[in-house]
């Protein structure tokens, strides 16, 4: 989904209302705001619209997706024979290290960002998110991030074209990709055993926490406080649920991951002995800050899927959710016992019988709450009238997918058995089961379900179909048999293997089932580009749904909602369409006020390129290159300058009168 | 900065009491509470597992932290006043109370500045052992968490010349600044107790 193509076939970019056009306006700076620029790009770069951050987030999240996948790919490639040559061994590191930062942190939580941009305000009937500016610069933030996190790889491309070279000045910059693993344990991510690749790594992650906490904030704040009259909490759509979960689960999780990687930063760069074994430094330390934000994160991943889940499964079974209340209350618990199973990631540290005890007992917990939603959502389809559609096929693909991770997931609570399958090919099974079977499937589904909302196109023939084929059989040949080779011995992390283990058979099955997933993710990709391309008018609910964000045009217009909407019930515009006469969605009279809306800005776009230099500032400093230091004060000047001028520009906003002008 | 936020409080109800930019403050407090408590925790851990490794009392100066404590437990008095002010209106009384603030936020500083070029002449610094790595991140947090807020209530303080502030558009804004005061106020209270006063048990 390449960003033209968004823009030329979206018409909320061509729509261009009277007043809209009529007086620039300036801000207290005294600049004309780039509100009314002509400039497709520039709308595009300063714009504040949750839409088209949303659209943004999507795409750059695909374009991670087919890196990480790509890494993945040479990893499968290169395990398909013993013995194999194709990579060094620290090519290997390397890109198991980077396909799991870029799975994790630029390809599901971007697209769950996408999701909650996108769909948040449509279906709490608000106009914007609460803070618009503050959600632009979570999305360049995040790209800031996301490139100072790649930035090694533009090195090496560089040094193997043999335009660049490390040394004399630049001849720290050894191991310029990250290659510690993506829960980077220390002491190995010490400057004794890594090189600058590690420091891209910890900068890059900190932009994208920074990213990550603006944007959890503003969510919570809009869906609190920006919730359209009648829009009570129990009425709301449970994706929006779930969002507001995970925003809670960012706030209250990413600190710690920030403390953390600031310690492990002063110990490469400042000599401290946080994780430094030889001035008294615990390398335990690291992993419990570490896993303290590791586990609520895995639930950061996953909830937005089940969110997505309890949206499909009642619309295409022309039910209610079965037990909305409870599912809700199932996620929320998740979120709170995410928070109390960290240490089952470190059993096999040694720490002792009661700690072991306890975690062992509250991850077997969490299985409940993640059950009953599994009930849940089989009692929705139960005897419902199911419509196999595109978003249904994947959706019931995560039921399924997902719930194959969950069992190998108990077996993992329990202690004894986790030390045999520790580091083993056996843990690498269960979480790309609950990765890649579950979440993944559950996004597939919300591009499907949305797209037609986000787009206004429908999507063309039965493609989906053999997508859905492809990605179940590729992800079940491929990490179905991992089963067997952890129980079979199989470390994960090793470059290569030797002959005669028995190893040899399943791991030329498990690249060939990768390259069969390939094949339906590149489907996905050519499925949307010819929806995008040349769909039919999708109308404005063509899956006959329930909640409130298809109530509105498809494409929303840039005020989403032409009246605010006062919302009857839960399922708003199911019961609009078929509830009672008293429980129909009605508008409130905006008395001739028009819309107010905010107007674009430069800022937030200003303040996050500041975090490019910043990033890659402090990374080259610890590495020895000269000046960098003052290049990372430049970036932090730059953020510093950009909060500054957002502050003296004002908030700004224009009006518009959509009646007016369709007249 | 709530740009929808006076837009939409006319048409969306549903939403709590608290204004936008105020609860947004609450939950960055709610994400910095994790944040110093993983900071403190730190310390506290490092400094159970190795008693003998370092005694800070060498180094302590409890008088003068006590004073600074003090201070800034005052400036936090005054932030209060100056919040008040800015909600009656009082513009005179809100720069005295603001500058007020800015000032022993300084001496704040100026007593950490002092305490660590002392520290650092005795020996301890950030690579001398866990103690001085702990210590000094911990407490430098907090100082930067400080100077932010300085610069903030500078900003704000050079704003109101400007003549673009007044009860209704501003109270708002300085009660979230006052909100960020008076935790950075609390954390040292933490901070002076569990880092500080727990030596001399």
């Amino acid at each position: 989904m390449s960003q033209t193509e968004t823009e030329t076939h979206a018409p909320a970019t061509t729509y261009a209302p009277k007043t809209h056009v009529l007086k620039p306006e300036r801000s207290n700076l005294g600049a004309l705001r780039p509100d009314h620029s002509k400039s497709v790009l520039i709308d595009w770069l300063t714009t504040v619209d949750h839409k088209k951050i949303g659209i943004m987030y999507g795409a750059i999240a695909l374009f991670f997706l087919f890196v990480g996948g790509l890494e993945a790919l040479i990893i499968r490639t290169q395990l398909i024979v013993p013995e194999n040559d194709l990579i060094s061994a620290q090519r290997y590191n390397q890109l198991f290290t980077m396909h799991g930062t870029t799975m994790i942190f630029l390809a599901v939580m971007p697209l769950n960002s996408a999701f909650f941009n996108y769909l948040i305000p449509l279906q709490i009937g608000a106009r914007d998110v609460a803070f618009p500016r503050i959600n632009a610069l979570s999305l360049w933030t995040f790209v800031a991030g996301a490139l100072v996190i790649n930035f090694g790889w533009l090195l090496q491309a560089l040094q193997m074209m043999g335009l660049f070279e490390a040394s004399g000045a630049t001849a720290g910059m050894t191991d310029m990709v990250p290659a510690g693993g993506w829960f980077g344990y220390a002491p190995l991510t010490s400057t004794d055993y890594t090189g600058v690749g590690t420091d891209f790594w910890i900068m890059g992650l900190q932009i994208l926490g920074v990213a990550s906490l603006t944007s959890s904030m503003n969510f919570i704040v809009t869906i609190l406080n920006m919730r359209a009259p009648g829009m009570k909490m129990m009425r709301m759509p449970v994706f929006t649920w779930m969002s507001l979960v995970v925003a809670f689960l960012i706030v209250f999780a990413f600190p710690a991951i920030t403390v953390a990687l600031g310690q492990l930063l002063f110990d490469r760069t400042f000599g401290t002995n946080f994780f430094n074994v030889a001035g008294g430094g615990q390398p335990i330390l690291w992993q419990h800050l570490f896993w303290i934000f590791g586990h609520p994160e895995v639930y950061i991943l996953v909830l937005p899927a089940m969110g997505i889940i309890s949206e499909v499964l009642p619309a295409f079974s022309k039910k209610p959710l079965f037990g909305y209340s409870i599912v809700i209350f199932s996620g929320a618990v998740i979120g709170f016992l995410g928070f109390a199973v960290w240490s089952h990631h470190m059993f096999t540290t040694g720490l002792g019988k009661v700690a072991t005890a306890a975690f062992s007992l509250l991850t077997m917990a969490i299985a409940v709450p993640t059950g009953v939603k599994i009930f849940n959502w089989v009692g929705t389809l139960w005897g419902g009238r199911v419509r196999f559609s595109a978003p249904m096929i994947f959706s019931l693909g995560f039921v399924w997918m997902f719930m194959m991770g969950g069992f190998s997931g108990i077996m993992h609570a329990a202690a004894p058995a986790d030390a045999q399958q520790q580091d083993s090919y056996f843990v690498i099974a269960h979480f790309h089961y609950v990765i890649m079977g579950g979440i993944f499937l559950a996004l597939v589904s919300g591009i499907y379900y949305w797209v037609p909302k986000m787009f206004g196109k429908m999507w063309k023939g039965n493609l989906s179909t053999w997508v859905a084929v492809l990605v179940v059989v590729g992800l079940n040949v491929t990490f179905f048999p991992m089963h067997f080779l952890g129980l079979l011995g199989m470390p994960r992390r090793t470059h290569t293997y030797l002959e005669g283990f028995g190893w040899e058979s399943y791991n030329l099955v498990c690249t060939i089932g990768s390259y069969i997933l390939a094949i339906g993710i590149l489907l996905l990709l050519v499925d949307l580009i010819r929806c995008l391309r040349s769909g039919e008018p999708a109308g404005d609910d063509p899956w006959d749904a329930r909640t409130l964000e298809w109530a509105t045009t498809s494409p929303p217009q840039v005020y989403n909602f032409a009246k605010t909407p006062i919302i009857p019930a839960r399922d708003a515009l199911w019961s609009h369409k078929y509830g009672p006469e008293g429980q129909k969605i009605t508008y409130e009279d905006d008395h001739g006020h028009g819309i107010h809306m905010p107007s674009n800005s430069w800022m937030p776009l200003i303040a996050s390129v500041g975090f490019i230099p910043l990033g890659l500032g402090m990374s080259l400093m610890q590495a020895g290159v000269p000046y960098m230091g003052y290049f990372a004060i430049f970036g932090l000047l730059t953020v510093g300058i950009g909060i500054a001028l957002w502050a003296i520009e004002g908030p700004g906003g224009y009006h518009l009168h959509p009646e007016e002008d369709a007249a | 900065m709530s740009d929808t936020a006076t837009a939409t409080h006319d048409d969306g109800h549903a939403g709590l009491v608290i204004e936008n930019k105020k609860l947004l403050m609450w939950l960055f407090l709610g994400s910095d509470c994790m944040f110093f408590g993983t900071l403190i925790s730190t310390h506290l851990i490092y400094r159970k597992l190795y008693p003998e490794a370092y005694d800070p009392l060498t180094v302590y100066d409890l008088e003068l932290t006590s004073f600074s404590t003090f201070i800034l437990l005052m400036s936090s008095f005054l932030m209060a006043l100056a919040v008040s002010a800015m909600h009656k209106g009082e513009l005179k009384s809100f720069r005295r109370n603001t500058i007020g603030v800015i000032f022993f936020g300084l001496i704040f500083l100026a007593c950490q500045v002092y305490e660590f070029a002392h520290f650092t002449n005795e020996g301890l610094t950030l690579s001398t052992n866990t103690f001085g790595s702990t210590f000094y991140l911990m407490t430098g947090t907090h100082g930067v968490h400080v100077a932010i807020g300085i610069f903030w209530l500078l900003c704000m303080y050079f704003y109101s010349y400007t003549g673009k502030m007044d009860a209704h558009e501003s109270a708002v804004d300085v009660e979230v600044a006052g909100l960020y005061w008076h935790f950075v106020d609390i954390v040292w209270i933490v901070i002076f107790t569990a880092v500080y006063l727990i030596e001399y048990i």
